[in-house]
């Protein structure tokens, strides 16, 4: 191969590939809109936003369920025998360690707002049953504490507290 | 059909599953060793078109199909909600909607190319009829998803369509009640239309796989017309023909993305962003383009029955194409006569088309007779008469032959011109009203063009006009408050539009005791309208129905005539909703001494007939900005009409946006293409 004709093949090696970059390059960025439109659209999220839930209707040891981006929320009213037990027992033994009191708001001890999503599979626990005086789920048998952690059965972790904040004694915005 | 060197795997996984499945065997020897005659021009990329815009609509359709909802009350919300809300939502629907025209643009090539060369006759018979039926089935999709975004000319042209059947002899109305599962059109209709729709395009894909390997039992036809002989006349599949194919493909590709991201509604209709109505029937119906041809054919033929019998012959008489031109030259090239009435042939299509666009009165109806027959006279009688008296000229002894005599070498350009005549054509069609008003004048419009932005103070101003008059009257249900906030939107912050939103009333509930209740409103909520039903809405306007006005902008239009629509394909104008919604805010005039004007209407110049009921809405000074804009009829008008056009189409500016990156990737990448086909076709020859 002669000198001239080496570079000839260079020249038409770095064509190729400056082609073949192109249209991988194109194919990257065409398959991103495809993607991007299965996550929720604007109205969706919007329909995300913080929502208010007031408080006074829910008696002590009775609690309510009140949804939030499709989720389930408990929000309970404990009783004074409910805080005892959950703060009664050794963090350490517990399968997902976390104090009661990292699990509600200061000063707002008696209200327990959890995701009411068993960490498992995703059922929904019922409130009001199992041995701990917590939730006990259905479906594979966990049962959680009145706190929401998990303390028996195949669910891995605590009842997820979802993000919220007191606006007033008997007032709580979710998100 | 075995290529030149047959496929030997040697890894030994792929000789585990040759010796099982010897699918990749097929694919190489189909799509690389297939040899290829050296001697196509660009006409036959079209195919490699075809197959990817197949591929585009089914994959852009599934995902509209996530986002669909086939329920007469919910389609064309859906759509908008697909649109405005959906992340590249805008993009998608262009992609399909655009799509379904470029398809139809790409087989019209297809086939004409088909017609000139020959490409029907023997041994391609089977492969040419295989190709009738796709063509047969893309019509039926097309029409099938032209009626699922439910708007006017969704509705009333499957009313039209299924009524078709209506002509047959006896059984034929239990045959339209049988389509549409209803005594009319509704939400039945729209249930199976959907289904249809989703399964017809897997359907084509299995007929395009015949069509296919019909097409690698017979060999490409060329444009030479004569078989390949000897290897020289033949190069392998792959790399030859694949890189001019994706050359040609990403040619296409630019002229599709004009579409896509500058003129989205250029081949659309704006009677189509009105939700369909079964108590009004739009002035003029006219089908999409792409059944235009087929339509002045129905509409020239006085009887119901025959018309339509008309109609499916035009289509059915191409599939007896190979014996109705028993010729024995394949191509055009070498044949004087069939070449001269081949291009005849091609303006009796186009003209039939435009027919079909326009009214059927007068000289409409007449031309539309002479070329009907015009039409079959092509196929009945003259091929048949030319296959017996024309004398060919002598054929090349091979494609080689041919290659070293190149004469009239056809190259893109006269393709996209092509593609280009018949875009301008489908344009030309859109929209028809023929109406006596004046045409609204041309207003400068910030959003115009294809760098064209809001202007930011314009939509705030609008928006100000919109709260404090229109929406005593008309709604605005597709925009939440949120909206306000968006990208490219007035520019709210959301602290101003939760605000903004808190000063309205929005209906809520249930709440636990069953009740309805009222609560302020959040960012989240859409403008509620002044009027809780349509009933109520007529009642407290004299009977007329203040139109919702989220997509007023683009659903009213205005016809800019030959030649003027040619040039707006160009200049990418299309500010028609916007010229025609400000002229009307502005055209209330006196009424002139001649008019009679029916009761509780008053004049306005640019309104349809001159009597609109709505009352002159604006006036100087009725508004007072904060932002030292003129408190002007001329500047109120301006700024609503800004304002209702990003109601429109919030994501305008990120379409331009987007349209101009693809530009400069396409073209860098075609230019790549044509260096890469040249050096790669540098050793063919
Ligand atoms: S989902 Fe709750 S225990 Fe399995």
């Amino acid at each position: 191969m002669t000198t001239a004709s080496s570079a000839g093949t260079t020249r038409r090696d770095f064509l190729f590939v400056a082609t073949g970059a192109a249209a991988a390059v194109g194919t990257v960025f065409t398959a991103w809109p495809f993607i991007s439109q299965m996550n929720p659209d604007a109205s969706t999220i919007a329909a995300g936003a913080p929502i208010e839930v007031d408080l006074t209707p829910i008696a002590e040891g009775q609690d309510i369920k009140v949804f939030w981006r499709g989720k389930p929320i408990y929000i309970s009213h404990r009783t004074k025998k409910q805080i005892d037990e959950a703060r009664a027992v050794p963090v350490a033994s517990l399968p997902d360690p976390a104090t009661d009191q990292s699990r509600v708001k200061d000063g707002h001890d008696q209200w327990l707002v959890v995701i009411g999503i068993c960490t498992h599979l995703g059922c929904i626990p019922i409130a009001h049953e199992g041995n701990y005086d917590g939730f006990f789920c259905p479906c594979h048998g966990s049962q959680y504490d009145s706190s929401g952690r998990i303390r028996q059965g195949p669910a891995p972790a605590n009842l997820p507290v979802p993000p919220y904040q007191f606006v007033s004694d008997t007032k709580i915005q979710i998100g | 059909m075995s290529g030149p060197s047959e496929y030997q795997p040697t890894h030994p996984a792929l000789k585990w599953l040759e010796r099982r499945l010897p699918i990749i065997g097929l694919v190489h020897s189909s799509f690389v060793a297939y040899p290829t005659p050296r001697n196509l021009n660009y006409w036959w990329t079209f195919g490699a078109i075809l197959s990817m815009m197949l591929g585009v609509q089914i994959l852009t359709g599934i995902i509209l199909a996530m986002h669909y909802t086939p329920n007469a009350d919910l389609a064309f919300k859906s759509v908008e909600s697909l649109v405005r809300d959906v992340n590249y939502g805008w993009l998608l629907r262009n992609m399909h909607a655009a799509g379904a025209s470029m398809f139809f643009i790409a087989v019209y090539i297809h086939m004409f190319r088909g017609l000139y060369y020959g490409s029907y006759k023997e041994p391609r018979e089977v492969l040419w009829i295989l190709g009738v039926i796709i063509y047969l089935l893309m019509m039926a999709t097309g029409f099938l998803g032209y009626v699922l975004p439910w708007g006017q000319m969704s509705f009333w042209g499957a009313t039209v369509i299924t009524n078709l059947f209506s002509a047959v002899p006896y059984v034929g109305d239990s045959i339209v009640t049988l389509l549409w599962g209803g005594y009319s059109v509704g939400n039945p209709t729209l249930n199976r239309f959907f289904s249809l729709h989703y399964l017809l395009p897997f359907v084509i894909a299995g007929v395009v796989v015949l069509h296919i390997w019909a097409l690698h039992v017979a060999g490409q036809n060329n444009p030479a017309g004569v078989e390949p002989k000897t290897e020289k006349d033949t190069v392998p599949f792959t790399p030859y023909a694949t890189i001019k194919d994706a050359f040609g493909v990403s040619c296409f590709l630019l002229f599709f993305a004009w579409f896509i991201f500058y003129m989205p509604n250029y081949l659309g209709d704006a009677d189509n962003y009105i939700p369909a109505n079964p108590g009004v029937t739009p002035a003029h119906i006219v089908p999409e383009w792409y059944y235009l041809p087929f339509y002045a054919i129905l509409r020239s033929i006085p009887n119901k029955l025959a018309g339509v019998i008309a109609m499916f012959s035009a289509i059915i008489v191409l599939a007896f194409l190979p014996w109705l031109d028993s010729a024995k030259t394949r191509s055009s090239k070498y044949r004087p006569l069939a070449k001269q009435f081949f291009w005849i042939f091609v303006v009796i299509c186009i003209l039939l088309g435009y027919l079909g666009a326009q009214p059927p009165e007068g000289i409409y109806v007449i031309a539309g007779r002479i070329l009907t027959v015009c039409y079959f006279g092509y196929f009945l009688v003259l091929l048949p008469l030319l296959s017996r008296i024309e004398k060919p000229r002598p054929l090349p002894n091979s494609i080689a032959d041919d290659v070293l005599s190149k004469s009239g070498k056809a190259v893109a350009s006269v393709a996209i011109m092509f593609a280009v005549a018949g875009a301008l054509f489908a344009g030309s069609v859109q929209n028809a009203r023929a109406e006596e008003s004046p045409v609204p004048p041309s207003e400068k419009w910030s959003f115009a063009g294809p760098f064209g932005k809001y202007d930011r103070g314009s939509l705030q101003r609008g928006l100000k006009i919109y709260k404090e008059v229109c929406s005593s009257c008309h709604g605005l249900s597709y925009i939440a408050f949120r909206n306000l906030a968006d990208a490219d939107g007035p520019g709210y912050s959301v602290a101003q539009v939760a605000a903004l939103a808190s000063e309205y009333k929005i209906k809520d509930g249930p709440n636990d005791a069953g009740d309805m209740f009222d609560r302020p409103g959040r960012a989240a909520d859409y403008f509620p309208s002044p009027f809780p039903n349509d009933q109520a809405a007529r009642a407290a306007n004299g009977g007329g129905l203040p139109p919702d006005l989220s997509l007023i902008t683009k659903a009213r239009s205005y016809e800019r005539g030959f030649p003027q629509f040619i040039f707006d394909f160009f200049t990418q104008f299309q500010e028609q909703g916007p010229n025609y919604v400000s002229a009307i805010l502005q055209g209330f005039d006196k009424k002139p001494a001649d008019v009679t004007l029916p009761e509780g209407t008053y004049y306005n110049k640019y309104f349809p007939g001159h009597a609109i009921k709505m009352p002159k809405p604006l006036s100087d000074g009725q508004v007072t900005f904060d932002d030292g804009a003129p408190a002007t009829l001329a500047q109120y008008s301006h700024d609503v009409t800004t304002f209702l056009m990003w109601a429109a189409e919030p994501h305008m500016e990120a379409r331009k946006r987007l349209g101009l990156q693809v530009f400069v990737f396409l073209i860098i990448f075609a230019g790549l293409m044509f260096w890469t086909k040249k050096k790669v076709w540098a050793d063919a020859h």
